[in-house]
């Protein structure tokens, strides 16, 4: 795969654009690029004193298959996800840090009146014990759903999640597993979240076979796709671009829907270079591609990989031999294979 | 200071004629010591308690209510500069447990070490910070005590290692730093702070079975303020007795919002520490005025009548002002004048904070990693390269 991928960047031959991993911070990377090579611009970004997080959320089109839908914007996508996971798995239940009273996102809000405190309960302040926890839960039969407060506090679980969910099912021989367990954490930097609110950490997760791990860019894909992990066989990390738990609003469908997993979405055809990225950085990517049209007349094709373990490398590298292809990570990101 | 103030006292008792005879009191008139009765502490897995009746000297007395109110100001005074954007990030208040770090700094030395969760404005202020440097800090601007780069979270000076922005994770560090302490023979100690929320770390529980294994000279204090977040201990904790906690490590459960209890249970507990007994654990009684943070109101989780009744009832500075009034150790004028001193020293330093520019941008790579060649690191766009000095010389 590897090989694959490096065969077709040395055969990418007329690009202006290099390949280049941008990183964490600051979203108008390729963007601001773009403003310096056009001139007039630059005055533009040197009034600009502060460089908060800038770019515009693109909704996706209202989906027709689902059934009827209702105005939500991430938050409330996710909580109409657990809602319906609630309503129609006995066996489900969410757990974690502050999620009785709704959670410190909203994204449970309402649940625990409505199911109970039996299926909707605290956890004390133990990311190592709520996954190990939920595991054993998963183990036993029930959906686990478990929730981290932040991504960048799941380290003290990383091992629960790389040596005992990531393992059960293999080191078992089939004969036990936590497919039943799903991991949610708001994800992602939002401008003023500083080292411990910020983190992306999937990179690190990325390289273990055995979990999931799924990035949706906005309220309909976040159902669907939080739909289609609590319900795959296999343990899933869901993260949640927190930016965007406000600032995405679309026209959700309001049952119960699956978006499948390890499937890439192109979202806008082009013939020159290929961009692929995952959560917020795809409404960077949208509004890099249309300014690369104007003013370079280039044309991207735009990629969302969606699932960031098992990728889904024959959607990406099933361009034609002439592209490029730019990854763009929000990450930890040193070296990448 | 005292011949000042008498002086100046002296000085309007002659401008202001009879009105004044009242303050013009020498400080001869003051008593110079006295002893109080405190709350006795309680005690797990230990034969003696910390003594009930101390002695506070009146020099004592005014240097821990300045200290005290310091901090209070200076706690209320970023409450402030957060409200108008001039703080920003996050902003953890200490104010209501002053009494835990003045009293415990009563009692260590200044080559002892002392390591705490993230709400450390406090400690790094009794730890040798001056106000100034917390609140050019705070607002991120190169005269900061971490020189900008670590916000109200990440504060450090000699012998104090912050100001940790994740939970639970200093507590092993801090049984580290004891046993370095012990390795040198040196007869230090490490205070290792942590609150109640984090009690329920995993990580906690492995610190105390190394630090007890190894008989390490660190002093466990739990800070419970009541509440993890919004989380009352109550529906957090299987057991809400945290001194029991260490369970074959020695407990004390003290009232964290009286000074002189918290000094004397720390005194206790130092000398336990330094008599090579191991390490001891220490819970502190105490209480938050604001929320977890900026962002947390506070009142969602508790009530207001809440958090009025103890500060009417409770508050540390309060308690200590009615001591030193009614042993007639100090005047009210003498503590007013401390109070306009303080708050003079607290807009000092908040006009220092907001004015000092911000760190430059050559900085903002510095010290990622240590003795290597100039790293570039990448910036918001790739054509923007900074270069990461790591130079040990630097």
């Amino acid at each position: 795969m590897a090989a694959a991928a490096a065969r077709l960047l040395i055969r990418g031959s007329h690009q202006t654009l290099p390949i280049s991993s941008v990183g964490t911070g600051k979203q108008s990377c390729i963007g601001n690029a773009l403003l310096t090579l056009s001139s007039g611009c630059n005055s533009r970004l040197k009034t600009q004193r502060r460089h908060a997080a800038h770019f515009t959320f693109q909704p996706d089109p209202v989906p027709t298959q689902y059934g009827s839908t209702q105005k939500m914007n991430l938050f409330q996508s996710i909580t109409s996800a657990l809602d319906n996971t609630l309503a129609s798995d006995p066996t489900a239940v969410i757990f974690g840090e502050d999620v009785a009273f709704g959670g410190v996102f909203r994204c449970t809000v309402g649940l625990r009146d409505k199911y109970g405190k039996d299926r909707v309960f605290n956890t004390p302040l133990c990311e190592q014990g709520i996954v190990g926890f939920g595991i054993g839960a998963a183990v036993a039969g029930a959906t686990a759903i478990a929730e981290i407060q932040f991504a960048d506090y799941i380290f003290p679980a990383f091992d629960q999640i790389v040596n005992e969910a990531a393992k059960y099912r293999y080191r078992s021989g089939n004969l036990f597993d936590c497919g039943n367990l799903t991991i949610r954490a708001p994800w992602g930097c939002v401008g003023h979240g500083s080292l411990y609110h910020s983190q992306s950490p999937e990179a690190f997760f990325a390289h273990c076979p055995g979990i999931k791990i799924v990035i949706p860019r906005g309220p309909t894909q976040a159902k669907g796709l939080l739909l289609s992990c609590i319900a795959d066989n296999n343990p899933c990390i869901f993260f949640e671009p927190k930016i965007l738990y406000r600032a995405a609003v679309e026209q959700v469908p309001v049952d119960a829907y699956t978006i499948p997993l390890s499937q890439a979405e192109v979202l806008q055809e082009g013939s020159d270079v290929t961009l692929v990225a995952w959560g917020t950085q795809i409404h960077v990517l949208r509004e890099v591609a249309n300014m690369a049209q104007e003013k370079l007349g280039v044309s991207c094709e735009v990629i969302d990989l969606r699932t960031i373990l098992p990728w889904d490398n024959e959607t990406v590298c099933k361009v034609s031999g002439h592209h490029s292809i730019v990854s763009i990570i929000v990450g930890h990101f040193i070296i990448g294979i | 200071m005292l011949t000042n103030i008498s002086t100046v006292l002296r000085a309007c008792a002659q401008r202001n004629g009879a009105a004044a005879v009242v303050s013009a009191r020498n400080y001869a008139d003051f008593t110079s010591q006295a002893t109080f009765e405190i709350k006795k502490s309680d005690v797990f897995k230990l034969d003696e308690a910390p003594a009930t009746e101390v002695v506070m000297t009146r020099d004592e007395g005014l240097q821990y209510y300045r200290t005290m109110q310091t901090m209070r100001r200076m706690e209320l005074k970023a409450d402030q500069l957060y409200k108008q954007k001039i703080i920003r990030g996050f902003c953890h208040l200490y104010d209501g447990q002053e009494a835990c770090a003045v009293g415990i700094e009563a009692s260590i030395k200044p080559t002892d070490h002392l390591i705490t969760a993230y709400r450390a404005h406090g400690y790094t202020l009794t730890r040798g910070g001056t106000v100034k440097e917390i609140m050019a800090e705070l607002t991120g601007r190169r005269g900061g005590i971490a020189k900008g780069k670590g916000g109200s979270m990440h504060m450090y000076c000699k012998n104090f290692y912050g100001g940790n922005g994740i939970v639970g994770a200093q507590v092993p560090l801090g049984a580290g730093v004891a046993l370095a302490c012990k390795y040198k023979g040196s007869d230090e100690l490490c205070v290792c702070l942590y609150g109640d929320g984090a009690a329920n770390q995993g990580q906690i529980f492995e610190t105390y079975n190394m630090a007890a294994l190894w008989k390490l000279p660190v002093i466990f204090i739990c800070e419970n303020n009541r509440y993890g977040m919004g989380t009352s201990v109550e529906r957090a904790a299987a057991s809400t007795d945290y001194f029991k906690r260490g369970e074959f490590i020695p407990g004390l459960r003290v009232d964290g919002m009286d000074i002189l209890c918290v000094r004397e249970a720390t005194r206790f507990a130092a000398e336990h520490c330094r008599s090579g007994k191991g390490p001891i654990l220490m819970e502190l009684q105490t209480y938050r005025y604001h929320g977890h943070s900026m962002s947390d109101p506070g009142v969602s989780y508790r009530t207001r009548e809440e958090i009025q009744e103890v500060r009417s009832k409770s508050d540390p500075i309060s308690l200590l002002k009615d001591r030193l009034l009614s042993n007639n150790m100090a005047s009210v004028e003498e503590l007013k004048e401390i109070d306009v001193d303080v708050r003079k020293e607290i807009e000092d330093a908040a006009q220092f904070a907001t004015t000092d520019p911000e760190p430059p941008l050559e900085e903002l790579c510095n010290h990622i990693f240590s003795n290597n060649p100039p790293v570039e690191v990448r910036g918001t766009n790739p054509w923007a390269k900074l270069k990461s000095k790591d130079y040990i010389l630097d």
